[in-house]
């Protein structure tokens, strides 16, 4: 057996994982993207999208996780979506207060609609599956390391 | 309203399993198990929103309990001072159900509730937001502060796990000298 399948789990679990886990994220994408239209939002898609990288390390192991996830990129997506969210709220101003819906409505039942919502869910999806992946490495990494010592 | 009943009393009889039972690994079931039983009180009670997110916080929860929490030694400290314990919890238990009684006689009846802002929103909340998904409308909208609350508690928490679990000892020996003398 080659050295790319002594880390992580079986060789089932990883070809399982290799045909699932993109349709997990896609699945989280359209969660996230179809939040004002349907149940779901930023905050449960945000959590799928996690949920995919966190399968990949379950199968994988942290290094195959981390080459596709770096923890700065993790950081960074954490950051900017709480920006993102914030200066979507700030732009309000430009219309009189915070949080103004200040994008047309559009027609309802289209994708492009309902203003400002569609930008916020992305934000905050961003914003918490990078948060919440970001928390699970850390968690996992602290056990392998009390492990060592 | 029988299978909300049925899955109120399987919710009770799993939280007791899960903190009777000895085992560690038992008990995080019997956890997960309470949460799907509240998500699919949610589906009932027609809230998808909350279903999905309950659904989807309770796996991710159980992923991380037992990957990162499970091989850890838990010190259970089951016997001595039983009757002092027995006496406290006896006492706690009949506080919070006297206090509960008075509050739960005072609550709304079951779809009738009190404030009326909600109708206002199943009318006005389509036209106004533009969002046909009115949970969404009502989060990102009308109420958009407390997500932005919420957004701030989450970032929060993640930069306070991420300072606390961070790798020990990023300064130089000699650093470390210096700063000592």
């Amino acid at each position: 057996m080659s050295r790319e399948h002594e880390k992580g789990m079986s060789l089932i679990v990883k070809t399982v994982t290799r045909l699932t886990v993109g349709l997990i994220l896609l699945y989280g994408i359209y969660i996230v993207s179809h939040g004002h239209l349907t149940p779901g939002g930023g905050f449960a898609g945000g959590v799928i999208i996690a949920l995919s990288f966190v399968h990949l390390m379950l199968a994988y192991g942290k290094e195959m996780a981390l080459k596709r996830m770096p923890r700065a990129v993790a950081s960074f997506c954490e950051g900017m979506g709480a920006l993102l969210f914030l200066s979507i709220a700030l732009l309000g101003f430009t219309g009189g207060y915070f949080f103004l819906n200040f994008i047309s409505k559009g027609e309802p039942f289209r994708l492009f609609s309902a203003g400002i919502i569609p930008l916020c869910n992305i934000a905050i999806s961003l914003k918490v599956g990078a948060g919440l992946f970001a928390i699970f490495v850390a968690l996992t990494l602290l056990k392998v390391l009390s492990e060592e010592e | 309203m029988i299978e909300l009943h049925i899955l109120l009393i399987f919710m009770i009889i799993g939280a007791i399993i899960a903190i009777e039972v000895k085992d560690l690994l038992s008990s995080v079931i019997a956890v997960s198990a309470v949460g799907l039983a509240l998500s699919i009180t949610f589906l009932i009670l027609k809230a998808p929103d909350v279903a999905i997110t309950q659904l989807v916080v309770e796996i991710l929860i159980l992923i991380i309990l037992i990957q990162a929490t499970l091989k850890r030694d838990l010190p259970f400290s089951t016997t001595g001072r039983w009757f002092l314990n027995t006496l406290i919890a006896l006492a706690f238990i009949a506080t919070f159900l006297s206090i509960s009684y008075i509050c739960f006689k005072d609550l709304p009846k079951f779809g009738y509730p009190i404030l009326k802002v909600g109708s206002a929103y199943l009318r006005e909340g389509l036209m106004k937001s533009g969002a046909t998904n009115l949970v969404a409308s009502v989060i990102l909208d009308y109420r958009a502060f407390d997500t932005l609350g919420e957004a701030t508690i989450l970032f929060t928490a993640v930069i306070g796990v991420l300072s606390v679990v961070r790798r020990i000892g990023r300064k130089k020996v000699e650093e470390k000298i210096e700063e000592e003398t």
